[in-house]
């Protein structure tokens, strides 16, 4: 990885600031239905970019493409490219699992494993051995703390994760992506199961969490792209229609459309 | 008003329905029991269960020779049967549309149905009959054949029954998807696997007429899997149809320690898989 990042290992930044992640013409499609038509889309490291747009029009498949979840339907296909780090998503010889790795995903609705808060976080890293096992304790607190969730955790590590409310679980699953150190970080409406004050901690937990990481952020809620994204994509009827930095596109949107649906007209 | 007085009076109707369908479901398995204990129970003794047969007229002796048996070619049974099926119930479970799995899961619809006795004629020509001599391990096949596609069956509907988010949340991680498969998803409906595989046992462990053409029964001491066997639903079988009251006694007891027999072994298992997470979210 340190090869792929060579000035984020040396702990400074270039400029211009490089490049996490890169759409170049992609397009999807469902069997002979296409729901993604050439996007292109470039987000720096360590950003916040939000995708909104109405129901059905491609957001969450074109984040599901990124760590290519949608390999997993039958009659899938792309065309174009993504590239994360520099990496091509779709090359034939890129590793699912390093992908994987590198590209963490927190889903809609929490999905623990039924196990203790400890395993559940400690999945990624005993499955990649990044650390030896016997640091795997260490990473586990770091990784909660960093998930804001350590405080309320640290006595019962050993309980089931399922015990934990719908915000604290939520909570664990960034935990749990945390662990395996990724550079992407992709949220699929992570708060829409949630009630205001988990969706509040997770919120202010996206803003310290793009410290480190390349986050995208996949949301129906617009006053939570306005507080947390840097830059924003407007995605409608499988086409990114506006793309830009996200006081932009909610005070002043170029595209009538965009204007459109942020101000509720539609969607 | 009236309505929602109609509306409690239709509720408590319908729960005493359901009561009353529980307490026919149940009535006949306490019967069973019932029965057992009050014809059997006074038949067993220590000896009981180390004794082998005393010949006809003599009283005392056990049935020690055909729990060796029965426990024995269940236990081939299942180490034949058990990974074959949860095997194949995985496979059809990963990849439902495939066309080997829509024909394994219709074979073994239809083999589900398939009484026993056709099984035992089957191993008897496969094996027996090549073998020109019963065997336990004959009897063996034969119920891992009555087990396989029961345990697959149910193998599968388990794992359908995990949610799918478990999956991708693994998956999302970097598993790859035989891990996914068994460390997540087999792992979490495990216990569910575990039962269907009980039921399987259990019911093999009852199975007499597949062993008459195979196994055969013995009245005595056999832990060679290459000879005829004893088993306990053979025993069953042999002492309730002869002309000796001495014998149905014995057949009165042996049933109940078939029964005692197949409870202990859910009790062992259900005990050792208990489940520590709830899968509910």
């Amino acid at each position: 990885m340190t090869a792929i990042h060579p000035d984020r290992a040396a702990g400074t930044q270039t400029t211009p600031p490089e490049t996490a992640l890169e759409a170049r013409d992609f397009s999807f499609s469902y069997g002979p239905r296409q729901t993604l038509f050439d996007i292109s889309i470039r987000m720096q490291a360590r950003s916040v970019t939000a995708i909104i747009g109405p129901s059905g029009c491609g957001k969450s498949t074109f984040l599901r493409s990124i760590n290519r979840m949608n390999d997993l339907i039958p009659g899938a296909g792309y065309r174009g490219e993504i590239r994360v780090a520099g990496m091509s998503v779709f090359d034939p010889g890129t590793d699912l699992v390093t992908l994987r790795r590198q590209v963490g995903m927190v889903f809609q609705r929490p999905n623990p494993f039924p196990k203790s808060i400890f395993d559940n976080v400690a999945y990624g890293p005993r499955l990649n051995a990044l650390v030896p096992r016997r640091e795997i304790p260490e990473v586990v607190e770091q990784c909660l703390r960093q998930a804001a969730l350590w405080d309320e955790v640290k006595d019962r590590l050993d309980q089931p994760a399922t015990g934990l409310s719908g915000g604290q679980q939520q909570r664990l699953c960034i935990a749990r992506a945390l662990g395996n150190r990724p550079d992407v970080l992709l949220m699929d409406e992570p708060c829409s199961a949630l009630d205001p004050i988990a969706t509040q901690r997770i919120e202010e937990l996206i803003f310290e969490l793009k410290r480190q990481y390349t986050i995208v952020i996949v949301t129906h809620n617009m006053q939570q792209a306005a507080r947390v994204s840097d830059m924003t994509g407007f995605f409608d009827a499988g086409r990114l229609i506006e793309f830009d930095v996200t006081t932009q596109i909610f005070t002043a949107p170029k595209h009538e459309r965009t204007e459109a649906y942020i101000t509720g007209r539609f969607g | 008003m009236n309505r929602l007085v109609w509306r409690r009076w239709k509720s408590r109707i319908m729960v005493g329905l359901m009561v009353a369908a529980v307490v026919v479901a149940v009535a006949p398995l306490l019967l069973i029991l019932g029965t057992l204990i009050a014809r059997g129970a006074g038949s067993i003794n220590f000896e009981f269960f180390t004794a082998l047969p005393v010949p006809a007229g003599e009283t005392g002796g056990g049935v020690a020779h055909a729990i060796v048996g029965t426990l024995m070619m269940v236990g081939v049974a299942a180490l034949i049967g058990l990974p074959i099926g949860i095997g194949a119930g995985m496979f059809c479970a990963e990849f439902p549309r495939n066309r080997l799995a829509t024909v394994a899961r219709f074979v073994a619809d239809v083999m589900n149905g398939t009484p026993s006795i056709v099984i035992g004629v089957v191993a008897w020509t496969m094996i027996v009959a090549r073998q020109k001599h019963f065997s336990g391990l004959a009897g063996s096949v034969a119920l891992a054949m009555i087990m396989i596609p029961m345990v697959m069956r149910t193998t599968e509907e388990m794992i359908k029954l995990v949610p799918h988010s478990l999956r991708e949340a693994a998956l999302a991680l970097g598993y790859p998807r035989w891990r996914t498969s068994v460390s997540v998803v087999v792992r979490t409906c495990l216990p569910g696997i575990v039962t269907g595989s009980l039921l399987a046992i259990a019911r093999v462990a009852g199975e007499t007429a597949p062993l008459l053409f195979t196994a055969l029964g013995s009245q005595y001491m056999s832990r060679d899997l290459n000879q005829p066997m004893a088993a306990l639903p053979l025993t069953v079988f042999t002492y309730a149809t002869g002309p000796y009251d001495d014998w149905h006694r014995i057949a009165w007891a042996t049933a109940l320690v078939l029964i005692m027999v197949v409870l202990t072994l859910s009790l062992l298992a259900r005990l050792a898989t208990r489940q520590r997470f709830d899968v509910r979210q």
